[in-house]
Order: structure tokens, then sequence, then C-alpha cells
């Protein structure tokens, strides 16, 4: 689960790291309030979305007067942000911070992250902030300092002197990088982060060494112990139908393509992706039903699908282990049943009750087309969904 | 032959009492594997379905059956306690099925794992959140299903589950069976690797070839490549899933995501193909791949 840079600032606070004085935008907002708060212009605007790159979409805005605040909000607001990370539609900007304008003298980053190779929790620094870490590992790999550290015990301080001293945080600086660098590993391993970056990580004018940006990662296997963050789990979607996969309790995510897929199980959902595309077609969603789906969730998963207006075609890919043919057969029949399938469905089964699955569906009367096998399945739907 | 597990290894089931664990226990004493008890905490005593005894602790189970091997099925915010009881117990192999351990669990199971088993090398803990592994003919822990195996010279390593099956399925239909297949799980802290399985059956006469499957995220395929170039002997044919899956999106396994530029499709073939690797890039070709290999290599002996 991903949080706004908002909330990774809230929680960053909370762990002991300095951050700009700022506020959540509001129309009703008056300028002197926001002064009070957050000193004179100018001050930045920043648009809150998941999507990284937000300065070279616009996202950023400089402030000087209260008028232009609310100009450049109701901008903002008003329609999508296009940033190198989102796709050519953009993403909705639902909310804005506005944060104090801070005299930066220079950028460093620095993040921590689990580090699969190790199975370990690493720092990873750079005395060049500012830019992406993927940039910065093509261009100056030298410039990336790495630091395994016990997940049993944290980031020792020595450790984090290490880390300071080597992308040249200044002198005067080096005991609140050392503390800094300490409560991000802490609050990293506390909240069961997969990633807490900061970048820029400023040395500012003002207030010293702070986090000028803030991104935060939850493993979403762990939430269940993280109280605190698991209400902001629905809102980390990039799509409404994203959202009501989540609370079928099925892996959706939703793609630009015309051909929609179920199948069960990860791996077999991406290879069936990837067969549409070698077949010349596109993927319209990627869906997992998981191992263990119930006619319910078949059935909702379903209608999900079809609720795509982008979708020509449908193809259910379904090796049966655990979830058994018969159960999908039954879920299908069932959507049919509420909502008028109005394309083409290729079904695939194979596993488990296999024979029982096809003939329900050869029985119901849906018109289905079946198939032989994965890739039969997907050249025939290929075929279906073509203008 | 096989790598890991035979038909004489005896294996304990963490979690029996469970809707998942009762019904793999019974599929898995069904196909042959020598089940000898189930551990649920607070059920000791107790009999399940009347025939294997449930213990309270590993540690008894163990004691009691000799068991050297377990397979995990408890709920996930128990997942990584369960695998360190069973390595304190001294269990040599660990499969854990379970699904959602949080990464940080897995992180302190790396960590501990070693301190607290009474083995030299620690025990080979394959998943979580895979289906397991089998030695068609001879035993399986896991869930996958039986039938779509066959006994034969293929080895198997992969980080799916169904699309194992898939694979599995396709090599079966053209004569091809498996010496052993493992799932190693489509988390991004794994208790095994690649390339420790790999390693096994480079040193397994009975595999001949090998099948492997990746998918975006990580480096793992990246460093078993680099594995296979300089140390394996064997003929490999691998299909990596997920050429068509966006960035930054996890794509239903936890570790299945291309995050900060790192994990990608092309990254994984292009090393993999520079270590020789024959790669489908069809997964409905998987099967014939390797057909063709045992062909073009003179391996057709081995079928036999």
């Amino acid at each position: 689960m991903r949080l706004l840079e908002h909330q990774a600032k809230k929680q960053f606070a909370a762990w002991g790291i300095p951050i700009p004085a700022s506020a959540l935008y509001r129309a009703a907002l008056s300028v002197p309030a926001l002064k009070k708060k957050l000193g004179s212009f100018p001050w930045i605007l920043k648009a809150q979305v998941y999507a990284g790159g937000r300065g070279k979409g616009g996202g950023i805005q400089k402030i000087k007067s209260g008028g232009e605040l609310r100009t450049k909000a109701r901008q903002l607001l008003g329609r999508p942000l296009i940033t190198p990370q989102t796709g050519s539609d953009g993403v909705p900007v639902r909310s804005l911070l506005v944060e104090q304008g801070l005299t930066i003298q220079k950028e460093f980053y620095v993040s921590v992250l689990l580090d699969r190779t190790l199975g370990r929790p690493i720092v990873v620094a750079s005395g060049e902030g500012g830019m992406s870490v993927e940039e910065l590992a093509a261009e100056r790999p030298e410039a990336i300092l790495r630091l395994p550290f016990d997940p049993l015990v944290g980031l020792l301080p020595f450790e984090a002197r290490r880390i300071a001293k080597g992308i040249g945080i200044p002198k005067a600086h080096l005991a609140s990088a050392e503390k800094q660098l300490i409560a991000l590993a802490a609050g990293f391993l506390a909240s069961d982060a997969s990633l807490a970056e900061i970048n820029p990580w400023a040395l500012t004018k003002e207030k010293g060494l702070l986090a000028l940006d803030a991104k935060l990662t939850i493993d979403d296997s762990a939430l269940y112990r993280q109280p605190a963050l698991n209400p902001l789990k629905t809102a980390d979607a990039d799509s409404p139908a994203e959202a009501k996969s989540r609370r079928i309790g099925i892996n959706y995510v939703g793609l630009d393509g015309t051909v929609g897929c179920m199948v069960n199980g990860a791996g077999l959902a991406m290879a069936t992706m990837d067969l549409i595309k070698l077949h010349g077609g596109s993927p319209a969603n990627f869906l997992d039903v998981g191992g263990g789906a119930n006619v319910d969730q078949v059935r909702e998963a379903f209608k999900l699908i079809l609720s795509d207006k982008k979708v020509r075609a449908v193809l259910v890919n379904i090796f049966g282990g655990i979830m058994k043919c018969d159960v999908v057969a039954q879920g299908i029949i069932q959507a049919a049943r509420t909502i008028r399938i109005g394309v083409p469905l290729v079904v695939r089964l194979e596993g488990t009750n296999v024979e029982r699955g096809m003939e329900m569906l050869n029985r119901s009367g849906l018109g289905l087309i079946t198939a032989s096998d994965m890739n039969d399945a997907a050249q025939k739907v290929v075929q279906a969904a073509a203008p | 032959m096989s790598i890991l597990l035979g038909s004489t290894i005896k294996v304990i089931v963490q979690g029996i009492t469970g809707k998942a664990g009762g019904f793999h226990a019974a599929q898995m004493l069904e196909y042959g594997t020598p089940v000898v008890a189930g551990v649920t905490p607070g059920r000791g005593g107790e009999r399940w379905e009347k025939k294997l005894p449930i213990f309270d602790s590993v540690a008894e189970a163990a004691e009691k059956t000799g068991a050297t091997a377990t397979g995990i099925f408890v709920p996930a915010p128990f997942g990584a306690d369960a695998i360190l009881e069973a390595a304190a117990a001294g269990l040599e192999l660990i499969v854990v099925i379970t699904e959602g351990i949080p990464a940080r669990d897995m992180a302190r199971v790396k960590r501990l794992v070693r301190q607290v088993s009474p083995l030299k090398n620690g025990p080979v803990i394959i998943g979580p959140n895979g289906p397991g592994l089998i030695t068609p003919g001879q035993a399986k822990i896991g869930i996958m299903p039986g039938y779509i195996h066959t006994p034969g010279p293929v080895g198997l390593v992969s980080r799916s589950g169904t699309l194992t099956y898939e694979a599995v399925w396709q090599l079966t239909q053209r004569g091809l069976g498996q010496s052993t297949c493992v799932g190693i799980g489509g988390d991004s802290i794994p208790g095994t690797g690649f390339i420790e399985v790999l390693e096994r059956f480079e040193k397994d006469p009975a595999t001949k070839a090998v099948v492997l499957i990746g998918e975006i995220g990580g480096s793992a395929e990246e460093a078993a490549a680099d594995y296979i170039r300089e140390h394996f002997s064997k003929p490999v044919v691998a299909f990596v899933a997920g050429a068509t899956a966006p960035k930054e999106k996890r794509m239903g396994h936890a570790g299945a995501v291309i995050a900060q530029g790192q994990g990608t499709h092309e990254s994984k073939i292009k090393a993999l193909k520079a270590a020789g690797v024959s790669i489908a890039r069809n997964p409905s070709d998987i099967g014939e791949t390797m057909a063709e290999l045992f062909q073009n290599k003179d391996l057709i002996p081995a079928l036999q």
C-alpha cells in the first residue's frame, strides 16, 4: 500500500524526522491563518498523487500570493496530472499540500528498503539527491551507498554515522543526520514498510536537514497489524475498479487493452496477458482470482471485468489445483444471470473437476467459445476482440 | 533419484486441523507421502481423522515419529513462528505453503534460522507462498494436483504455482516426466532461491535438464543466469512471466513488482539468454521447447 506525500510526512514526523511546516489545502482556508502556520511567501503547492515525477508534470507550483494560491489550486484540482510515471490520461488530483518555501543549500537522497537478495533491510543513500534513484543508478552508480542492517536491532549509531559521512553531510549537521537515519530505519521496521524514502533529503537555510519529500509504502501482508495505517488502504487505488477488487478480495490491475482476463494464480495470469500480446491482442486487465476463490468471488470478479467498457472479449484461463473448475463455471453462470454478457467469452479449463465444469458451461446456454489449451484460447479471444 | 524429497522422508503437517492443512494432508497421503503426524498447539493428544497423532509442538512430533520434514499450512500471522519452531526442532526440510507472511517476518526468519537450528547448515526452507515440492511417483509436500505429474528426467523450479502446473502438464503430455518440481514461491524474500535448487539439480544424476519459471520483480533470475553460465552443465529452458506488466504495480504475488526500475522482464530475458538458456517466449511452448532440446542434445535415451 502506498501513502501520499502528506500521509507519509505525518508518519516521518512522528518518527522524529523534521519536515517543512505544511497544511492540507482547503478552499475555506484563510490566507492569514495559513501565514501563521507557514510563514511568509513563497509557499509551495504540491499535488498529492502516488505517481512520481510530479514536478515535471506541473504538479509542484511556487506560490507568491493568496490570489495565486486559489488560481493554481483550482487549476490543479480541475484536471488530471500527467507525469512521466503516469499514463497519457494522467491521474486525478484529489488533494493538495501547501508548504513553507525553504532555501535549499544541498539535496541528498536516502531510503530504506528490503534487499530481496540478502533478505535484509538496507539503507540506500547518496550525496546527489533530487533526481530519481533509477536515474542516479543508471548514470552515477558509484554515487550510491548501500548498507544492510540487522532487522532485529535496527540501524546502529556507528552505521548511521558511516552513511552520513559517506554521502558528504556537512559536519554541523552530522548529528542530526545520524538521528534521522536511525529514526527512518526504526520507523521502517515498526511500520512494516517495504520502502521509506526521503528525496530530496534537503539541507535548508531555515530549518537545517529535513525531509522535503516523503515516500512510504507498506507491506500489504502486514496491514493486519498496522491498525493506524490500515484505514488508508482503500484510498490507494488507481481506479474505482481497483478499489472494488480490494473489497472482493482478488488481485486486479487495470490496463489499456480490450481483452478481459480471468485467471487463477499470479504467474499464470501474467503469462496469459503476455500470450494475448504475442497473438496481437492487448490485455484489459490483470486478474488473479486466487487459489481458494469461492463462487461469489468468481461472480464478482467476472462482473468487474465486464464493467470495463473497453473490453470486447473475455478470456477465462483456469488451471485447477485447489481451485476447482466447477466452482469457476458456477461463478460465471451466476454472473450471467445478473448481468448481460454482451461480448464473446472464451473459456479454457484444465485440472481439478474439469469435466464437470465444462459440462456445466456447455449446458448453460451461454454460447461460449471453448479452447483446447492456453495457446488456442489466446488465439480465439484475440480474434473475437478484433474490431 | 530426485532432490530434497524422496519416498522415505517422514513428514509432519503444521496446521493439520485447519481446512487447507487437513485437505492437503489427505491429498499428500493419497499420493503416497509418508505423513506421520500433525501439529496444532493446544490439540496435542487428539487424532486427526482417526489416522494420525496430533502433537502440541514440532519438537514433540519430531521426537516421537522421527519426522525430518514439514509442510506448513498455518495462518500468515503465525507463519514465521511455525518456521522457526520447525527449525529449532531440527527438521531438515521446511515447506511453507502459507500465503501472506509479512516480509519483515521472513527477514527475521532468515536472520534467526541458523541460530535456532541444531543442524550445521540449518534447514532448507521452500516457500512461502508457493505450491510446495513434488518428486513425481514418490511423494509431495504441497498443494499441486498430483495426477498432472509423471516421473522422468526434467527438474523444474518456479516462482509461480498454477503456471508451474501448466508447464508440468505440457511436459507430461509430451512424454517428458519430471525428477522433482520445486515452487520457491512468489514472495519477495523466499526461503530458498533459484540457485540453491539449481545446485541440487546439478548434482542429481536423474535430472537431465531443467525448466526455470521466473517472473518480474527482484533480480533472482539475473543471479540464476550468472550461476548457470558459470556452474550449470545441464540444458535449461526458461519462461519469465510479466512481459506486459506495468511498472510499479504489484501483480498478485508480493514479489512481482517492477520497483525503482528493478526487476524488468527485459533485464531477466537478456541475462538468461546470455547464459545460454533456451527462452520460451510463449508460455504454451515451454513443453515443446524442452522437447526440442531433448532431440537436439541427444538426451532421448534419458527418456527410456
